[in-house]
């Protein structure tokens, strides 16, 4: 399954929709979109996984990424992870970096 | 200069390609495998090899994808680098291949047929999920991979705790949550310890202590249990397959390759919790084995120089698991020195316990060095500046070093001799209150010249009885081991109070529980640092096995229903807590200075006095079986802060005897903090005014502390 990423900045919170699979090859159109909403002077960024059949390792690592390109005082909360992903974030200690968030 | 920039620099450009790879001359440093722009530089050091190549694996596949040969000019002394674009660093995992003579007698082993681990591999798989049946015919075992080291570290920093006013807690990482009663989400992983760390912090241990964290191969172990037939582990995890490599198998999220994530995630909470982490690392051995053992990296690369050899190149033993790391060697100096280092800077690690220190001062041929350079440059390094250093100061070949390992102001060592003279002063042999005097004051007979915080005093280790089995067992059990019980030290001094094993009567019970709070009381109101093992505050028990190197089972594992179910030891427990509490509040038994038995402070008391039935008196005979100190709260911390008058009674005697208490000055009254004939200690701060000021009936095997303080209530 492919991978789309689309990006949406309102009153300063840039909203990203993940859909398909974020692996290795497609973390850095992830990174080019938070760049996008950093420099967009976004205060929060609410990234939404409900669609994301599949996270690897590197796209994990792309929310420690956004958390370091975004500073401390930026809220960033993922949106309906599934299990398995909300877990190994959980695990893996990221939800220090990230608020975890039902959908 | 931005990424960007860096992006266009010269060296961001292949030279040429191998078998379709982009690549290029690499820099020889650092070691290992490390991102650069557009690729990945690999770089190795082999003396003796005639040629050497570096052979891709696609993450998980059985055979390799390409085996690119080092061109000549792409190695500089003995060190081969390459640069190789286009790489997909996640998937990747990738090894050497090093040719050269096979010749033992000159010490040289190499084996062109295997494909050998990066020494300095910061992530491995191959055992990703602990004990997950591997496949047996891979050939490459233990997989280097490379990690991102993009932690966020936020503003973490070491407590930086003074090594004196430590207390360390010794565990396992599997073995503390893996028993299902644990309630964490992963049991048995650095997360699950992670989720225990309120219970560390109502402990009260400052300290936290791992056995091996580097990876090891926990199914190298060929034996079985002989009444069950189940699979025997190495459990323990002294045999090191790579040494900068977190354990992926203790991590939940291992399978994903995120171990390096999850264990850095523990140390920052832990940190958060004001707990120190100090790592139980192995530099006396590899998991090589002898020249029977299987060829994972060093044998392969350079045998002569990473162990140490017999002029006919066969494997000094001094370690008792086949051979013995040539830590003095120059190159593996600089092999220890940047292990240490890295896991310093890139984990955050609060200190080191170095099994069978006593290896690292020998020389290339094994003779014991009067200045060993390892050492000397580990005292003294920059990055390890602040690290605690602990030396286990003995090897098994018999350099026993206890009292004189070169320390250079800097080392503490495992005091082998608190243990002995603690267990059989409790256990009621005679001819032992001098010892134990001196054990209690840090030992300065051993630390002459040093602080107190050059002795880690302790009663248990993971190695030996747990506190409970030595009070519950004369004799080791551990057929379980598959040794007919001939494995395991023999010289315990243990004593299991009337009953050999379980026992169903009340007086035993009672008597045991007493004798583990008479050596909590003696551990944690001694000067020096005091270790416990994980679990004896809630008296677990390993049925009398003391070498359960082998057992990853419910022998091993800390049992959470002594802590919280219904056959909690919630009396130990609390006892245990109270006592490390009391040490805390009391800066007296902390001093880094060895007391003197002389008034350095004008308080009309000496920094310790010795007391015994008599005040003043102590029996120092060969019968006596009763010893009584005081600490002057004055000299608290070399005479720097104020505290209270500490009195210490400890009887090993099985009679009870009536003890005269020194005089306090005027307007301080000595009070009850504990005594272990009853089951809770006293609230710190609202201990018992004594029922006669001037004397305290000590029970028989039973010790007591009382504060000396105020009269009047604060």
């Amino acid at each position: 399954m492919s991978f789309d990423i689309r990006l949406r900045i309102n009153e300063r919170i840039a909203v990203i929709e993940l859909t398909g699979e974020l692996d290795a090859a497609a973390a850095g159109r992830f990174h080019d979109t938070v760049d996008e909403a950093a420099t967009a002077g976004a205060i929060e960024l609410v990234i939404h996984a409900a669609h994301l059949s599949y996270l690897s390792s590197a796209g994990l690592r792309s929310l420690v990424f956004a958390r370091q390109k975004m500073g401390d005082e930026v809220r960033i909360a993922v949106v309906g992870a599934p299990e398995p992903v909300a877990r190994t974030i959980r695990l893996a200690g990221f939800d220090h970096s990230i608020s975890l968030v039902d959908a | 200069m931005t990424v960007e920039e860096l992006r266009e620099r010269v060296d961001g450009f292949p030279t040429r390609r191998i078998h379709g790879y982009r690549v290029r001359a690499g820099r020889p440093f650092p070691y290992g495998a490390h991102r650069v722009p557009g690729g990945i530089t690999f770089s190795v050091y082999s003396d003796r090899a005639t040629a050497m190549s570096l052979v891709l694996f696609e993450r998980g596949a059985k055979e390799p994808t390409a085996e690119l040969p080092f061109p000549p000019e792409f190695r500089v002394g003995s060190v081969y680098a390459m640069t190789v674009f286009g790489l997909d660093a996640e998937n990747l995992e990738y090894g050497f291949r090093a040719d050269g003579p096979f010749d033992p007698a000159a010490g040289d082993r190499f084996d062109a047929s295997k494909v050998l681990s990066d020494p300095y591999a910061r992530l491995v798989s191959g055992r990703d999920v602990w004990g997950a049946e591997p496949d047996w015919d891979d050939v490459y075992p233990y997989r280097a991979r490379i990690p991102d080291d993009d932690f966020d570290w936020g503003d973490d920093t070491s407590p930086s705790i003074p090594t004196e006013d430590l207390v360390i807690y010794e565990t396992h990482v599997r073995g503390f949550t893996r028993h299902p009663s644990s309630g964490v989400s992963a049991p048995g992983t650095y997360a699950g310890l992670r989720e225990k760390i309120p219970y560390l912090r109502e402990l009260g241990v400052n300290c936290v202590e791992l056995l091996p964290v580097f990876e090891f191969d926990e199914l190298d172990n060929p034996r079985t249990d002989p009444r069950t037939g189940e699979r025997l582990h190495n459990y323990w995890g002294y045999n090191t397959v790579s040494f900068f490599a977190p354990k992926a198998g203790y991590a939940a999220t291992g399978r994903f390759g995120m171990q390096a994530d999850e264990f850095k995630s523990l140390v920052r909470e832990l940190h958060r919790a004001g707990i120190e982490i100090v790592l139980d690392v192995v530099f006396n051995h590899t998991a090589e084995g002898n020249e029977q053992g299987p060829t994972i990296s060093f044998r392969g690369l350079d045998n002569a120089t990473y162990y140490m050899l017999t002029p006919r190149g066969e494997y000094y033993n001094f370690s008792g698991t086949g051979n013995t790391v040539n830590c003095n060697h120059p190159v593996v100096r600089d092999f220890v020195l940047s292990c240490l280092r890295y896991w310093v800077s890139e984990y955050h690690i609060d200190g080191f316990r170095f099994d069978l220190a006593a290896i690292l001062d020998r020389a290339p041929d094994g003779t014991p060095l009067p200045n060993p350079p390892l050492l000397e440059q580990l005292a003294y390094d920059p990055v390890l500046r602040h690290t605690k250093l602990i030396a286990e100061a003995w090897d098994a070949a018999g350099l026993y070093q206890v009292g004189h390992f070169p320390n250079y102001g800097r080392w503490s060592e495992w005091n082998g001799q608190f243990r002995d003279t603690v267990r059989r002063f409790v256990k009621g042999d005679a001819g032992l209150v001098g010892e134990l005097a001196t054990r209690m004051a840090g030992s300065p007979d051993l630390y002459q010249g040093r602080t107190s915080s050059a002795s880690v005093n302790f009663v248990t280790a993971h190695d030996g009885f747990t506190l409970n089995d030595l009070v519950s067992y004369n004799g080791k059990h551990n057929e379980a081991n598959g040794e007919n019980n001939n494995d395991g030290a023999d010289d315990n001094h243990s004593w299991n109070c009337g009953e050999e094993g379980p026992s169903a009567s009340a007086h035993v019970r009672e008597l045991r529980t007493r004798q583990m709070k008479n050596m909590l009381t003696i551990l944690l109101t001694s000067q020096g640092v005091p270790m416990l093992l994980a679990g004896d505050e809630a008296g677990r028990t390993q049925l009398g096995n003391n070498n359960t190197y082998c057992q990853d089972n419910e022998l091993s594992w800390f049992d959470w229903g002594l802590v919280d179910g219904p056959t909690a030891e919630r009396e130990l427990l609390d006892f245990t807590r109270a006592l490390i509490a009391f040490r805390h509040a009391h800066p007296v038994l902390r001093s880094a200075d060895h007391p003197i038995g002389a008034d350095r402070v004008g308080s009309g008391y000496p920094d310790i006095s010795w007391h015994g039935v008599r005040a003043w008196s102590p029996d120092w005979s060969d019968h006596s079986r009763t010893l009584a100190l005081m600490r002057c709260g004055r000299h608290a911390k070399d005479g720097t802060v104020r505290d209270d008058h500490v009195y210490i009674a400890v009887n090993a005697h099985w009679e009870g005897h009536d003890l005269e208490l020194p005089h306090l000055p005027p307007g301080d009254a000595w009070h009850l903090f504990a005594d272990t004939t009853m089951t809770a200690a006293r609230p710190l701060g609202a201990e018992t005014p004594l029922e006669h000021p001037g004397r305290y009936h000590l029970g028989p095997h039973s010790a007591v502390v009382l504060v000396g303080r105020a009269a009047d209530p604060r």
